[in-house]
């Protein structure tokens, strides 16, 4: 029995990735902190019906369950906190303003998902409660692109798309859920013979509508195009006005943006704008959000709400990595002056490793580059003397 | 750079003429050449030759940023992370469910009998027979399914049928049609934001392409 063999999809973090992690999770939560976001820290697991509501509709089959020893309920493990976040600013902080939360944390997938292809996202990310207009969608939007510099990401682009454009073409009513289903899922992956194929029994106008939305993509034209070819409803007017007023207004952060109204990701509980970033050397979108205004209504109390999320494993995989700071090692002893020394060096940020007796010919293995020894003037750092060369004081 | 991801044979010999309509030629034949990764005389194209059954995976993972797949390969991947924006019409043939001749397949359906069936299909076959309501066992194979009633492995088999030529060589018979399959145009998502000015010039290519013929 090879009882050291982890799960498939399900993997350790070792020291090196973990420091870059480490790294972008602390940088990440700074810049929210410093933008009014608070953090929480809801739970790893909770009854699947609190998980499994709103945003959590299509998590059902992504979620681990286990039936909870104390009352004999389903409980879930978190497959994204998003549902959570929505839950404790519905039901825990019954703020009437606005609130602006923040999360970092992993979650469980019974698939693996993502540009890292793991079950164990570790997923970072904040939303904004209480304001339907769009300059929350851009204060949303700037903080991801301001997020994703911060971690190192070049050559940024950002695709912007509005769920309301689909939802007033089908209309409320007129085509059967099961169809609207699979309206979506082809529209998705904009196979257009197969929408046609689909659409045979709308009216011409709206299958044609449809059809256009899978060609809808692009630059900032493209909304001159929507304009032209989808139908005049207020609806759609108002989400291209939208989605003009964001585009300039995160294209002047010097991303590239982009448009593609047939992206309808999360289009069961999202409610106006989504959007997804992409950057060079990775093969999917590595961030996702949107608003999504009826969630909270599933926990009692309809608030707006706009956000996004990613995945920190995803992320760093195309990240540079991160250069690890290298330590001093110092003798055994309980000498004043060394221990002194010693906490110095520690509180000045060094990583400062004490030897223990006899590991004297592991020491290439602690990975330090200076030591601490005892010359004429007390406890000294020297650079520690590779092969052949004479220590140098620093 | 663009990578396309072809499998060879059919496939490659039905694309030349498309790929020729957006600019693009191959510099060697991949049935005569060793080489996995062929270079085009676009400067910024490259082919890279790949099985037929992989050609989602490496899309998929953004190893390649287009590709060309038959229908029934995807059905089978599950199109997850990808885009396929133009059905190619090329490469077009059925997807079958074939017995033995003289066999009662209607008759076997309507006694409730279960069916064992191989297939190198297993997602297509389990979906199609769940939504007949038949019970079935499915045995994967690899290849050469037409010997499987032959030899008593299975009453039935599911597979791609063209002309019906082998069918008939081994004495099997069509009953019924799951799909019609032809080659699509399959796109990274990645790929078709970043990269989408060069790849649309290639998919409308493409499409004029296919509409012309």
């Amino acid at each position: 029995m090879r009882n050291w063999l982890l799960p498939e999809y399900i993997e350790d973090v070792l020291p090196a990735e973990a420091a870059r992690i480490e790294q972008l999770r602390r940088r990440l939560l700074d810049l929210f902190r410093s933008h009014g976001y608070q953090l929480v820290i809801p739970p790893l697991m909770e009854y699947v019906e609190s998980l499994m509501t709103g945003t959590g509709h299509d998590l059902d089959l992504a979620t681990f369950k286990v039936v909870d020893q104390l009352t004999g309920r389903l409980m879930g493990v978190r497959a994204d906190i998003t549902p959570q976040t929505a839950r404790i600013d519905a039901h825990m902080l019954n703020a009437q303003g606005v609130s602006r939360l923040c999360y970092a944390g992993s979650v469980a997938r019974t698939q693996p998902d993502g540009l890292a292809q793991t079950r164990e996202p570790l997923q970072v990310g904040a939303e904004l409660y209480g304001h339907a207009g769009v300059e929350s969608d851009i204060e949303i939007q700037r903080l991801l692109v301001k997020a994703l510099q911060a971690a190192g990401v070049q050559d940024l682009h950002i695709d912007f798309s509005h769920v309301g454009i689909f939802g007033s073409l089908i209309g409320q009513g007129r085509v059967s859920d099961a169809l609207e289903q699979q309206l979506y899922g082809v529209l998705q992956s904009k196979d257009q013979s197969a929408l046609r194929a689909l659409a045979v029994d709308l009216d011409a106008d709206t299958r044609e509508a449809l059809c256009s939305l899978t060609e809808l993509n692009g630059d900032i034209s493209v909304l001159d195009a929507a304009a032209r070819r989808l139908p005049a409803s207020a609806e759609i007017s108002q989400a291209l006005q939208d989605l003009r007023q964001i585009g300039e207004q995160i294209a002047s952060l010097g991303v590239q943006v982009s448009f593609d109204l047939a992206e309808l990701r999360g289009y069961h509980y999202h409610s106006g704008t989504v959007f997804a970033a992409y950057a060079q050397g990775y093969a999917g979108p590595l961030a996702l959000g949107g608003r999504y205004d009826e969630v909270g209504l599933a926990f009692g109390r309809a608030r707006p709400a706009t956000g996004f999320s990613l995945d920190m494993r995803g992320l760093v995989t195309a990240l540079p990595p991160a250069v690890l700071a290298r330590g001093i090692v110092a003798p055994q002893g309980i000498d004043a002056a060394l221990l002194l020394k010693i906490d110095q060096l520690r509180a000045a940020g060094e990583i400062v490793i004490q030897e223990l007796p006899g590991h004297a010919e592991h020491r290439a293995e602690l990975d330090c580059d200076r030591e601490l020894v005892l010359g004429e003037q007390g406890w000294q750092v020297v650079q520690i003397a590779a092969a052949g060369n004479a220590a140098a004081v620093l | 750079m663009i990578t396309i991801a072809l499998s060879k044979g059919r496939i490659f010999e039905e694309t030349t003429p498309l790929l020729a309509a957006a600019g693009i030629v191959a510099l060697e034949n991949p049935e005569s050449s060793r080489k996995l990764i062929l270079p085009t005389n676009c400067d910024d194209v490259r082919l890279i030759i790949v099985r037929a059954t992989d050609v989602p995976t490496y899309v998929q993972h953004g190893a390649a940023d287009i590709g060309i797949a038959g229908k029934d390969v995807l059905d089978e991947h599950g199109g997850a992370g990808l885009y396929q924006p133009l059905d190619l019409n090329i490469a077009r043939c059925k997807m079958m469910v074939a017995v033995r001749e003289g066999f009662d397949y209607q008759g076997s359906i309507r006694r409730g009998a279960r069916l064992k069936v191989v297939t190198k299909y297993v997602k297509t076959a389990r979906e199609h027979f769940a939504a007949k309501g038949m019970h079935v066992d499915l045995i994967k194979l690899y290849g050469s399914m037409e010997l499987g009633p032959l030899v008593g492995l299975a009453d039935a088999i599911v597979d791609l049928v063209s002309t019906g030529g082998t069918l008939r060589a081994n004495h099997l018979q069509a009953v019924e049609e799951i799909s019609a399959i032809s080659s699509r145009l399959v796109v990274n998502q990645a790929a078709f934001k970043l990269k989408r000015e060069r790849l649309q010039s290639i998919m409308d290519a493409f499409a004029r392409a296919v509409n012309a013929g």
